[in-house]
């Protein structure tokens, strides 16, 4: 990928930081970043499309360590579980011989194991060695008579961010519109159905499956969830939708803002998180598609969850109410996440703000007050010294702080990825709810704090 | 204080008791060159044999005095003579460990007479250890019937008034009582816990040097190999200390203070993180040497276990059956890291399940188990083998523990003491609920998709 094409995708017109500070496109600085690069974004992006085999295109580092790793879940294939890479040697380096195995590796995948399309994923070392890509997926595309798509994502392109913009460009550029979807389902009891899309939402630990019955329920198909248990058939089909939901992640707002600029599908930013927020992304579906009858059954059925919901969360909410959360995660989830903790009574004492925007910034001091504490760096010592003075009872965050965490003695939750447990939509709130206690009310907190017994004394 | 619910069924269905002979032949096999002999019919025997043998994948020393219905109504001295005498003719059975059954207790035998009657007709006895037990299996458990065998091995070896104290250079020692549900693999490593406050340990009876599963130089004898010393018995009062273990050791443990004068120190188990601790604080007391940084090490490696667990054990539920110390041991480790007794069946009530933080005890069967697991199956079953089939239906995980296991490959090898054992189980159980859970999420698939 040239540089330009790079500095092109960096510059995203929908977003409200692009011409202010871009503290989530930045560049890492060496010896102080955490975080993954370019292919890790762009992984994460489309390998939870189930029915495509993904190839990474590289040495074993890439694909060795990495695949396989999310909590991504599928209600069919599960072509992504699988660790496809071409594991190139020494010797396929230095002899040229990448793109002939990568080709043959394509064929491979195809015989054996059938999938929807292929999609290669460009590494570091063949793009510095000239690879190319492109010219190989074109011709697997005519011999095999597959879709072959390339990624390329090289991780020494930049960030994590950037490779979820390039994989969102890909899906753009050779997938979305080249298929159309099954008609429309006739009206099921005189409903009418309206085709959506959601663009972020990853199904980690097959959280939406807590959502899409309700989707299900009023009518709203989803042609495609970019890409949380999706099909390839689904993406290509998503330029049909009538509005674009854009679910906790400013990464693929390119996506969301190339279907309104080439298909005229609107937009809108939401979360599933929380019950204030699941209410409120179910409420901007039928205002954007503007049905009355959807505006008038979707207020029936919030009214409806939202009362079930709070019956259940009854016994949770004493026991964790006032408790002091400090929440560090990136991107959407800072604020997002916030307002599911409010939503269960919850103080939340300080946000992460190191991959946010100014926009979810703003919507921080929203929730929080204009004094909310935001985080911008999150090295450990750090995030353990403002835990500490802020009296956190629990840390929220992502999987890699969490030994950090625990080896300061404190309650941890888990809200990345590599998670186990489902928190969207309203049923979520209840599981978020008993990991909260789970972690809070073990009792191994004051048997780890207390110093051994032979040195107590003394 | 636990609510205690006594046997209110004519039936036990898939028992969790286990009969007094057979902790009582456990106990005889840590003992070097003893061989247990079941005063009853054959078949006392064999079943025996069996349950260990399964167990432990190892040769078990057992005989029989074979009783059938003449001798048990014309009285069975005899067999029981006959017996020993042909037992002894094998210069490698350095005691015989002679015990009673159901049926010889009903029949009204009077062991000790018996024995006491056969010596004095047969000085070639003079050398042999014998040792009558009384273990009838309709009372007691296994964890009773080891008890009354290690008693009675204190009662027959450990002199009434020991020689003169005599002052030792040699490394100081340590008396331990330990309660049946202690495997080899557990005492292996309280005696290295021992050992790294510069002390060794006397253990009765030895598992660790017997039934630990290991191939050596020894050939197959028909006696315990391995195990403690019939002699070491006679030096008992020479230790610092004597520790015990479990609340079945008690009497024994009584017996022993009062021959020896040695000073004993209860522990009701060695599960967790607080029993471990008190272990290593009178370790230290009684050595007088600092903790060393290699129990340190164990204890932070078992902190920080319990954290890395906690997600997956606390409030979760676990259902129990077993042997009262048993179960009062895992109820410590549980306790500790949240997880949630839901059941707990005992083999047979005890003042200290009575007295535990269980919330109710079932005296029972694994139908009894099952029935209180019904309404919300919990995510462990703990305990030995039979409570494989009854996981499976309720697809939860199993987490063995006690006798017998046959399905499972090194059960004498399994460690869940101290820090260590506390730190692999905390691992196992929460493993197992990480794999449950991997299966557990039921896919929604939406009434659109194509």
């Amino acid at each position: 990928m040239h540089a330009a094409q790079v500095a092109a995708l960096l510059d995203e017109p929908a977003c409200a930081h692009n011409t202010g500070s871009k503290s989530g496109c930045a560049r890492p600085k060496p010896g102080a970043t955490a975080g993954g690069c370019s292919l890790d974004g762009a992984m994460i992006t489309l390998f939870p499309i189930a029915d495509v085999a993904h190839i990474v295109h590289g040495s074993i580092a890439c694909a060795g360590s990495s695949w396989d790793g999310r909590g991504t879940l599928s209600s069919g294939p599960g072509l992504f579980h699988l660790g496809l890479t071409t594991d190139l040697s020494e010797q396929d380096i230095i002899m040229g011989r990448g793109e002939k195995r990568l080709l043959h590796g394509i064929k491979q995948v195809i015989d054996r194991y059938r999938p929807a399309a292929v999609f290669v994923y460009q590494t570091c070392i063949p793009a510095l060695t000239g690879d190319d890509l492109e010219a190989i997926c074109k011709v697997a595309t005519a011999d095999f008579g597959l879709p072959v798509i390339p990624v390329d994502a090289a991780g020494f392109y930049g960030t994590k961010n950037l490779g979820n913009r390039i994989a969102g460009e890909t899906m753009v550029r050779h997938v979305i519109g080249t298929a159309e979807p099954e008609p429309a389902v006739e009206d099921r009891l005189g409903i009418v159905v309206h085709d959506v899309n959601l663009i972020g939402e990853f199904n980690i630990a097959g959280e939406f499956w807590n959502v899409l019955p309700l989707l299900d329920e009023l009518g709203l198909r989803v042609l495609c969830t970019l890409a949380g248990d999706a099909r390839f058939q689904q993406v290509r089909t998503m330029h049909r939708a009538r509005v674009t939901m854009l679910v906790c992640s400013k990464a693929l707002i390119n996506v969301a803002r190339r279907l309104e600029e080439r298909w005229g599908i609107p937009w809108f930013e939401g979360s599933f998180y929380g019950i204030r927020d699941t209410s409120e992304a179910l409420r901007a579906f039928a205002r954007h598609i503007g049905d009355d009858d959807l505006t008038r059954r979707t207020e029936a059925l919030i009214a409806r969850e939202e009362a079930a919901i709070q019956a259940q969360l009854r016994p949770y909410l004493d026991p964790l109410r006032g408790r002091r959360v400090l929440l560090y995660t990136g991107g959407v989830k800072s604020w997002s996440v916030v307002s599911a903790l409010q939503d269960l009574g919850m103080t939340v004492v300080a946000t992460g703000v190191r991959k946010s925007t100014e926009a979810d910034k703003a919507r921080i001091r929203a929730l929080m007050g204009d004094d909310a504490l935001l985080i911008d760096e999150g090295k450990p010592d750090l995030l353990l010294k403002i835990a500490h003075d802020q009296k956190a009872d629990l840390i929220m965050a992502g999987g890699r702080n969490m030994y950090t965490a625990l080896k300061g003695r404190l309650p941890f939750l888990d809200i990345n990825q590599e998670r186990e447990f489902a928190y969207a939509g309203y049923s979520g709130m209840v599981e978020l709810a008993r990991q909260l206690l789970t972690t809070l009310e073990s009792p191994i907190w004051a048997a780890v704090r207390r110093p051994a017994p032979w040195h107590r004394a003394a | 204080m636990a609510r205690i619910i006594k046997r209110n069924k004519a039936l036990s269905v898939n028992p969790v008791k286990s009969s007094q002979p057979l902790g009582a032949i456990l106990a005889f096999q840590g003992v070097s060159g003893a061989i247990p002999l079941l005063h009853g019919s054959q078949g006392c025997t064999a079943f025996a044999k069996v349950f260990f043998v399964r167990h432990f994948n190892e040769p078990i020393p057992l005989q029989t005095t074979a009783m059938d219905q003449i001798s048990t109504v014309q009285g069975g001295d005899g067999n029981v003579e006959q017996a020993i005498l042909h037992l002894a003719k094998d210069r490698r059975v350095r005691a015989i460990g002679l015990l009673t059954t159901g049926l010889t207790e009903v029949q009204g035998v009077d062991i000790h007479r018996v024995v006491a009657d056969l010596r004095k007709g047969h000085s070639e006895l003079a050398r042999l250890r014998v040792v009558a037990v009384n273990t009838p299996d309709f009372t007691g458990c296994l964890e009773s019937g080891h008890a009354a065998a290690v008693t009675a091995m204190i009662r027959d070896w450990v002199p009434a008034s020991p020689a003169p104290r005599r002052v030792e250079s040699e490394t100081p020692r340590l008396n331990i009582l330990p309660g049946a549900h202690l495997t080899p693999g557990d005492l292996d490593l309280l005696k290295a816990m021992v050992a790294v406050f510069g002390m060794e340990a006397t253990v009765i009876p030895d598992l660790a040097t017997a039934l630990d599963g290991h191939l050596g130089a020894e050939r197959h004898a028909p006696v315990a190999v391995g195990g403690v010393d019939p002699e070491d018995f006679a030096r008992l009062h020479q230790a610092k200390a004597t520790l015990v273990i479990g609340h079945a050791q008690e009497s024994a443990a009584a017996l022993l203070r009062e021959r020896t004068g040695v000073s004993n120190f209860h522990l009701p188990g060695l599960m967790g993180l607080a029993a471990t601790d008190q272990l290593v604080m009178f370790l230290h007391a009684v050595s007088g040497r600092p903790v060393p940084i290699s129990l340190e090490r164990q204890r932070g490696r078992l902190l920080d276990a319990m954290l890395d667990t906690h997600f997956y054990l606390n409030n979760r539920d676990a259902a129990l059956a077993g042997d009262p110390d048993w179960l009062l041991g895992w109820g410590a480790l549980l306790g500790e890291v949240g997880v949630h007794a839901q059941a707990v069946v005992a083999s047979v009530g005890t003042s200290q399940l009575a007295e535990s933080r269980f919330e109710t005890v079932k005296i029972g069967d694994l139908e009894d188990l099952e029935e209180r697991v019904a309404a919300e199956p919990p995510q462990w079953f703990i305990g030995n083998s039979h409570l494989v089939d009854l996981a499976g239906r309720h697809g939860a995980s199993v987490i063995r523990s006690g006798y017998p296991l046959f399905d499972w490959l090194g059960g004498q090898a399994l460690c869940r003491i101290g820090y260590e054992g506390a730190r692999q189980t905390l691992f196992e159980m929460a493993n197992a609920a990480v794999h449950a859970g991997q299966h557990r999420r039921q896919p929604y698939r939406s009434r659109y998709a194509a």
